[in-house]
């Protein structure tokens, strides 16, 4: 170790920064390794954000501003940044702050691994983005990178034509970025297992724990097991560009192009559920909080994330109906079960909120805005479910509306309630409300100012991913009604962003371990958490410790039979007891 | 109070699977789900390889060249993959009871065994008359025998690894984790191995 903290605190200025890099760049603290996930996601959420700016203003009016090919790496970009580099990784930030405090542990199982997690991400996030600075530009095939558009094999077979302008070394960049990306996320994934599994706190048995901690649990084992498979298709398709001349996957080669898609879904549609279970996990604490009751039908929570867990690997094909090669009716009706769960955790949610007293602070409004617009996402993919529907909606921006409602709006106001939440357990300090509540509506009016013309011009027949479109289909008023709901929310955006720099500076001080009175064992320490997290292992007798707790400090009799709260008993005492 | 951690004892990670008699350490439980994934990347691999050969437009090599059966050097090489894993349980068990000696015997004999298998796919592939591009078989051949290659190489690495630290004297009764590790690693490296065979020399 080069520096041990504090050597150079009274040192100049610049021995001080070096030491406070140093800090954080070598840390394997949980914490400091979450609070680096959320922002170097954040960063790259931004900049997938702009990039939706840019397709938002191309698509504005007829007539093009960007050439046809930037469009494309544009939309390929947004999509790839948006679902590898910010979703994925800014649940993990979440999962990696909260999850070890909120389950008691001192960190995670395997520190340095996580450590590894966190660079893989951070080097593929800048391998994938440097793709700009190649010849030919950034991968160009959409984030799904479907064969042949993403292959670029000479034809092998007489008479069929090859891929005329093959994708450049930006594909191949994508390709390597996104499997190195998946290899920290599988490793992060195993120990995100072994932590939830072996390092609870004393007491605390499977079903006293934290939603979120179930959530990251079944988003672990999603992880675990569709991201190698997904390994395996990048490789494969990494040979086939690079040497192998398209025969497994390029179909103008002799390879098939639906089995990149099988592979790809394999992982993609539990991906899905990899970005959507942690918000899910993240709305289910707040909402109990701010309604200041146990979440309802706790253990129908957990069999429903498990449900959705095990649903989501046998659906993979409803992304394919319109191909052809897959049988139709199995996935339709596997896609319809899905729902099932869904509804459980929703009414749930709102079973909890139901005669509560419900403290509508800016987390909280995000955890219903989640509930709303994911309300919206969902029905809309029931649609999708039934086959006829499907064939005719297939590819239209009906699929674009619905996918962003789901897991990419849906998942972002998950991951806004999570920071509104855990700000203060962060840093100490609050975020700014007001700043939060006007946060909220700008965003939540904006998106659906952006989405909901877009599923009208879906049922109209707007296809996906063009850049321009005949100013004689009717489509222009709703085009130019969806980009200033883009420019309401990147309002919005900023708006967070100034609020999240400033209350890190100004915020006010939180004046208690646990401002919001909230259940989870991360209130038990202090804000911010020392770096071994806990002074006292906490004992756990129920899936509310800290309410325990509370209720056992407010007893005449403190000191009785409940007084030990979320502290460990002394057997004697619970012995005479 | 920080919870007290109680004198390690020797693990015996059957056991504690499934009679829960002494909890598995994080690490080996850390192993079982890594080794989880890596079933799942096989699985892709394999399951690729099944789609091709099942309605692939070209499937011998294109060149020409032949398709590989079972003939006797890669069976014989097989068979003593599959086999050395019981010398590697044999050094699991030994250091359970602190026979560091027998360790460093078994673990240094399937050392020599993994870096043999490795000089025979190399061989292998010397042999092999057709390119990675020559057809979907082609490709599939030496993705599948390559990325399986890369985990023996990774188990060598890990046994040579638990050689030399056991020549060191870094193991004893209570001290092994690493080889329990190891143990686990190079019997699943040895599984698939099996499917692979199978599937690319034998049932071709």
């Amino acid at each position: 170790m080069a520096a041990v903290a504090g050597t150079y605190a009274s040192g100049p200025p610049v021995l001080r920064a070096y030491e406070a890099i140093l800090s954080w760049v070598t840390t394997v603290d949980h914490k400091k390794i979450g609070i680096m996930y959320l922002v170097t996601a954040g960063i790259f959420g931004t900049v997938g954000m702009a990039f939706s700016l840019v397709i938002r203003t191309e698509l504005a009016e007829t007539g093009t501003i960007i050439s046809a090919d930037t469009y494309n790496q544009i939309f390929t970009m947004h999509g790839s940044i948006m679902i590898f580099l910010f979703l994925i990784p800014i649940a993990q930030g979440f999962m990696n702050y909260a999850v070890p405090l909120s389950i008691g542990a001192l960190d995670m199982a395997f520190p340095r691994i996580n450590a590894l997690s966190f660079w893989l991400f951070a080097l593929a996030g800048l391998l994938i983005a440097s793709s700009f600075l190649f010849d030919g530009g950034s991968a160009a095939a959409g984030w799904t990178a479907y064969t042949p558009i993403a292959s670029n094999s000479e034809p092998r077979i007489p008479g069929l034509q090859g891929n005329l302008d093959p994708v450049g070394v930006g594909m191949d960049l994508w390709l390597v970025g996104v499997l190195l990306l998946g290899t920290g996320s599988t490793v992060g994934g195993v120990n995100f297992i072994v932590t939830i599994l072996k390092m609870r706190a004393p007491g605390m048995t499977m079903f006293r724990m934290p939603m979120f901690a179930w959530a990251t649990l079944v988003t672990a084992f999603l992880v675990v097991l569709a991201t190698p498979v997904l390994a395996a298709a990048l490789i494969m398709m990494f040979a086939d560009r690079n040497g192998a001349g398209g025969v497994i996957f390029d179909p103008n080669a002799g390879g098939q192009a639906i089995l990149w898609q099988n592979l790809f879904w394999f992982y993609s549609h539990p991906a899905v559920y990899i970005m959507v279970l942690p918000s899910m996990g993240i709305v289910s604490e707040v909402i109990s909080v701010f309604s200041r009751k146990p979440i309802f039908g706790y253990r129908s929570m957990v069999l429903a994330l498990l449900g959705i867990g095990l649903l989501g690997f046998i659906v993979w094909a409803h992304h394919m109906f319109t191909t052809g090669g897959v049988f139709l009716p199995f996935f339709m009706a596997a896609t319809f079960l899905i729902g099932v769960p869904t509804g459980v955790k929703m009414f749930n949610w709102i079973g909890t909120m139901y005669k509560g007293s419900i403290q509508y602070s800016s987390a909280m409004l995000f955890a219903i805005g989640f509930l709303s617009l994911f309300l919206i996402g969902g029905i809309t993919g029931i649609f999708f479910a039934a086959v006829p529907v499907d064939f005719a909606l297939h590819d239209t921006y009906f699929v674009v509306s619905h996918f962003h409602y789901t897991m990419s709006i849906g998942s972002t106001f998950g991951i806004f309630a999570g920071a509104y939440f855990w700000f203060p357990k962060m840093f100490g300090r609050f975020m700014n409300e007001s700043l939060g509540k006007i946060h909220f509506w700008t965003t939540f009016i904006g998106v659906n100012i952006i989405f909901w013309p877009q599923l009208m011009l879906g049922l109209d027949g707007m296809p996906r991913r063009i850049n321009d479109y005949a100013a004689n289909g009717g489509w222009e008023t709703l085009n130019m009604i969806s980009t200033i709901g883009a420019f309401i929310s990147a309002i919005g955006m900023l708006i967070f962003l100034f609020n999240v720099v400033h209350s890190m500076r100004w915020g006010e001080k939180t004046d208690k371990n646990d401002p919001w009175e909230a259940n989870t064992l991360e209130w038990a320490t202090t804000s911010p958490p020392p770096a071994h997290n806990f002074d006292e292992i906490p004992y756990v007798t129920s899936e509310r410790p800290l309410f325990d707790k509370r209720w056992a400090d407010k007893q005449p009799d403190a000191g009785g039979h409940g007084s030990g709260g979320a502290t460990a008993p002394d057997p004697a005492a619970r012995m005479k007891g | 109070m920080a919870r007290s951690t109680p004198a390690r004892k020797p693990v015996h990670p059957i056991k504690s699977f499934f009679v829960g008699e002494e909890p598995m350490s994080n690490a080996l439980w850390g192993m079982v789900f890594f080794l989880f994934s890596e079933v799942m990347f096989f699985a892709g691999l394999i399951a690729a390889y099944l789609a091709l050969r099942e309605d692939a437009l070209i499937w011998e090599p294109t060149n020409g060249g032949e398709v590989l059966g079972a003939e006797f050097r890669p069976v014989l090489f097989t068979i003593l993959l599959v086999a050395s894993s019981i010398p590697m349980q044999y050094a699991a068990f030994a250091i359970r009871t602190g026979r560091r000696r027998a360790l460093s015997i078994a673990s240094g004999l399937v050392f020599v065994i993994g870096i043999a298998f490795l000089i025979n796919q190399g061989i292998e592939w010397k042999n092999a008359d057709f390119g990675i591009g020559d057809g979907a078989y082609a490709a599939t051949f030496y993705l599948l025998t390559g990325f399986h290659g890369a985990h023996v190489l990774g188990g060598v690495l890990f046994n040579g690894l638990v050689f030399l630290r056991s020549l060191i004297g870094q193991f004893d009764a209570e001290r092994n984790t690493a080889v329990e590790a190891a143990t686990m690693y190079w019997h699943f490296v040895g599984l698939v191995w099996v499917a692979l065979f199978a599937l690319v020399f034998v049932s071709i």
